[in-house]
């Protein structure tokens, strides 16, 4: 079996989250226009990773279970990326005009 | 054992059936074998449901007017069809059946990965059939297979939740099965059995086991959501409420699309057992045949905007959907090519099994190539919803998997059962649902695409020669599956026995006794040879 | 052995996958309303307590931590500390699904609940308000944005009530002795369906509860 993190590992990857969370937090409140969505899904994207890769131990899991995690998340972009081609496409061109 | 000498015949080894007896063997089994027997049965009894319905569509169109029923009853007939085929017959087909019993076996293990899941997985299915029935019982439901909203969340009268809870929990039991095929293919092959070596039947399996397990969720949550809102009362894709339907197609589709591949991908998996086994030959191009599987399940999760062409979505997203619908048919030609060059100065016997390859590789490629023209936008917009499409998928799916699925079944019988069909029967019923099948879907092209629409129980009098010919090519087609069924029934007391390898094919399940024992095999093999290592011819080069 | 545990963890990511792409749709559909109807969305957003979502973001780290050192501890053989993490993780899970509850009943209070709840009906109402002066034009919207919110966070407290029943499953399990460094393979594998409960309200918090708070009402 792969090796066991120490306690200290766990516990300063708690820490880490605890303060990503205080930080999401307090940053929603400032209005940063379009760029509060990005930050918010940004500190949320590095939270996930930390969770993953040190509660879940696939930073010292095999190539095999690194590429069933990634796949899972990409293939829920290729999900919301998808549909989004429609929605984000629809009004770009006038309707009845010949290109 | 008795003293008495007993009629040769029925002397059997230690085998899965006779290991145990009575009703608890059965329905507590944790064997591949017997869970696998369990589907073939199921999905053998929803087979002939989902016939019924297709018999009740092709006697309404005899006649151009809407006589027989009135058009609500008739939606009923269409969707019931489509329901009990696509969810509760093709989709498990396969995978379910002959997967389960021969995956563990092709790989050399002794089991699937996770045994009790597999019968939880059947048993899942059933719990999802019987609120099928339960809807078809009440009232059935008029919706079409694709419970399009927001006639299905909103405005339809008829058994909604019923059959989408069915839907719904049948999806968990594709779910488990393609969960347990992919750690046992990973997992438990046997010493030497590397991906390289791997018979493409397992190939196929794996990549359909990919699309269950990213795709079914999807449907999962859509149908969830649609059942809500008709208990609820809420409006999440009813456009009164500011709901969008099309995104329900969206959701919808992006499972429904990979799921024809789910139908599809087993079935040429079987075709490239058959088509090396009778050819004598190894397969042309594996690399390219194994990868293709891969690749068709990737890619169809890429294309299924195609079904969304005329229902305003973005003309930038039709042109995205239809230029990946034309890259995902490369794969599937791929095959075809590969196929026909295995057959090329090959060693070719005329058996059943052999028979129902030819067909699928003809039929398919039909089918194939009027995807195209249905992935090409501006012909999609004159064809779609007429009776061309209607056409189309029955080529692939019938014309395809269900002839892929018979011809499995009898390349297969004999190590299943250890007994053999009558040859000459099986034969005839070949040919009778290669004829059946033509006469029934070749004229549905051309009433298509001269304009008769799907889902409609009426259509002008000018289609109706056409339609006459469709239903009585059904009543053909329909006789075809039922003799084979007489036969398979009739062969389990008469049949003569098969032996172990009665095709001798290679592979590591022809190297049990048919039928097999328990644990598949006395000792864990050790694999030594590529796939399909028949010594006859191997690739040569022309000239 | 190893094969067992190297399967079962492989089966339990593939499972994992399916649950990906099952919120995956939930979130795929709550994008697309938020985007269609930014108005609607700044409005409901100002109704979400930030405070509870972040405190319950909180609990789920920490039970996340307790988890992961469970895991730990089965690994190590140390029974004692395997069973303490244990309850830790089941204490902090029964804290969220209190918290929620607390929501849920605040969201009844109210009257922002769109959905019939079986035996008492819907509690909704959107219209203007002292503390809401300009929420009543949303009213539609708002309802299948809210709906979202009861779907999306109620199938999330679901898998976790299965985690705490799977949490207790395994303490039993711990207490009769099952566990030893060379098997402890259903710690292992519910530990990881308890990191990805986590991992979906790392993404639902944000969401929910976060973004276009600052947002004037248009």
């Amino acid at each position: 079996m792969h090796s066991v993190p120490s306690v200290r590992t766990y516990v300063l990857i708690w820490l880490t989250l605890t303060i990503m969370t205080f930080v999401t937090f307090y940053v929603a409140q400032i209005d940063l226009g379009g760029w509060n969505v990005v930050v918010a899904l940004c500190i949320a994207f590095f939270k996930m990773m930390l969770v993953i890769l040190f509660f879940m131990n696939v930073k010292s899991d095999s190539p095999l279970t690194k590429l069933f995690a990634g796949a899972g998340f990409f293939w829920m972009i290729l999900l919301l990326g998808q549909v989004a081609i429609d929605y984000i496409s629809r009004n770009w061109m006038p309707m009845g005009k010949m290109w | 054992m008795s003293t008495v000498v007993q009629d040769p015949r029925t002397i059997e080894t230690p085998n899965y059936l006779n290991a145990e007896y009575g009703w608890r063997s059965w329905l507590f089994t944790k064997d591949h074998k017997r869970i696998a027997v369990l589907y073939i049965i199921s999905i053998t009894v929803m087979f002939f449901l989902g016939g019924i319905f297709a018999g009740l569509i092709r006697l309404e169109l005899l006649t151009p007017q809407g006589d027989m029923v009135n058009s609500d009853t008739y939606n009923k007939f269409f969707t019931m069809h489509g329901i009990v085929m696509v969810f509760f017959f093709l989709i498990p087909s396969i995978p379910a059946t002959l997967g389960n019993f021969f995956v563990p076996m092709m790989i050399g293990a002794k089991d699937l990965a996770f045994p009790r899941i597999n019968l939880l997985s059947w048993y899942i299915y059933i719990a999802g059939a019987i609120f099928a029935l339960a809807a078809i019982v009440m009232g059935g439901v008029d919706t079409g297979w694709t419970f399009y909203t927001p006639f299905s969340s909103t405005f339809s009268n008829t058994f909604v939740i019923t059959a989408a809870v069915g839907v719904f929990i049948a999806g968990f039991s594709s779910i488990l099965t393609g969960l347990n095929f992919i750690v046992t293919i990973h997992k438990m092959r046997a010493p030497g059995m590397t991906w390289g070596r791997l018979p493409l039947f397992v190939w196929a399996n794996y990549a359909t086991s990919l699309i269950q397990v990213l795709g079914t969720p999807v449907v999962a949550i859509t149908l969830a959501l649609v059942g809500l809102e008709r208990a609820f009362h809420i409006g999440i894709f009813d456009p009164a409420i500011g709901g969008d339907p099309i995104l329900f197609q969206h959701m919808f589709w992006f499972y429904s699309h990979p799921a024809v591949y789910i139908m599809i991908l087993p079935g040429m998996g079987v075709i490239s057992e058959l088509v090396t086994c009778f050819s004598r030959k190894s397969v042309f191009g594996y690399p390219f045949v194994a990868a293709s599987s891969i690749g068709i399940a990737v890619i169809g999760f890429l294309v299924w905007g195609h079904h969304m062409f005329v229902t305003g979505m973005s003309m930038y997203a039709s042109l995205y959907f239809s230029l990946l619908s034309f890259l995902v048919a490369v794969p599937s030609a791929i095959k075809i090519f590969n196929w026909t060059a295995t057959m090329f100065r090959g060693s070719i016997s005329f058996d059943t099994p052999m028979l129902y390859a030819f067909g699928f590789i003809g039929l398919f490629t039909i089918g194939g190539l009027t995807g195209l023209f249905l992935a090409t936008l501006a012909t999609d917009v004159h064809l779609t919803d007429t009776y061309f499409v209607v056409a189309h998928f029955h080529y692939v799916m019938v014309g395809g998997m269900v002839l892929a699925y018979m011809g499995g079944m009898h390349f297969w019988w004999p190590k299943i059962t250890g007994r053999m069909y009558p040859e000459g029967w099986a034969k005839f019923s070949a040919l009778l649902v290669f004829a059946g099948f033509n006469l029934t879907f070749f004229p549905q092209f051309i009433t298509g695409y001269l304009g008769q629409p799907r889902r409609y129980h009426a259509y002008a009098p000018e289609f109706q020669v056409f339609n006459v010919l469709s239903t009585a090519g059904a009543t053909i087609l329909g006789l075809g599956y039922i003799i084979p069924f007489i036969y398979f029934m009739w062969s389990l007391k008469y049949g003569p026995m098969a032996g172990n390898n009665p095709w001798k094919a290679k592979g590591l399940e022809w190297e049990t006794t048919s039928p097999p024992p328990t644990y598949n095999f006395e000792k864990t093999p050790v694999v030594t040879e590529e796939a399909y290592a028949y010594a006859a011819h191997k690739e040569e080069h022309v000239g | 052995m190893e094969q067992q545990f190297d399967s079962s963890t492989l089966g339990m990511w593939v499972f994992l996958l399916t649950e990906i792409m099952f919120f995956g749709g939930m979130f795929c559909a709550y994008m697309i309303y938020r985007s269609m109807y930014p108005g609607a969305f700044a409005s409901t957003s100002l109704h979400m307590e930030p405070f509870w979502g972040a405190t319950n973001t909180a609990v789920l780290i920490v039970s996340s931590l307790s988890m992961a050192l469970a895991v730990r501890a089965a690994r190590l053989g140390q029974q004692k500390m395997l069973q303490l993490m244990l309850v830790v993780t089941i204490f902090f899970g029964l804290c969220f699904l209190g918290v929620k509850a607390i929501e849920y009943h605040q969201h009844w209070v109210d009257y922002k609940v769109p959905i019939s709840v079986p035996g008492l009906g819907s509690h909704w109402d959107y219209s203007n308000t002292d503390k809401f002066p300009n929420q009543a034009q949303y009213a539609k919207q708002a309802q299948i944005l809210f709906c979202f919110y009861f779907f999306m966070t109620g199938f999330h407290a679901v898998h976790m009530i299965v985690g705490v029943g799977l949490m207790l499953t395994i303490l039993v399990m711990a207490r009769k002795g099952t566990f030893s460094p060379s098997y402890f393979t259903p710690v292992e594998v519910s530990g990881l369906y308890w990191h990805f409960v986590d991992i979906v309200w790392i993404w639902l918090f944000p969401l929910l509860y976060l973004i276009g708070r600052t947002k004037s009402l248009i």
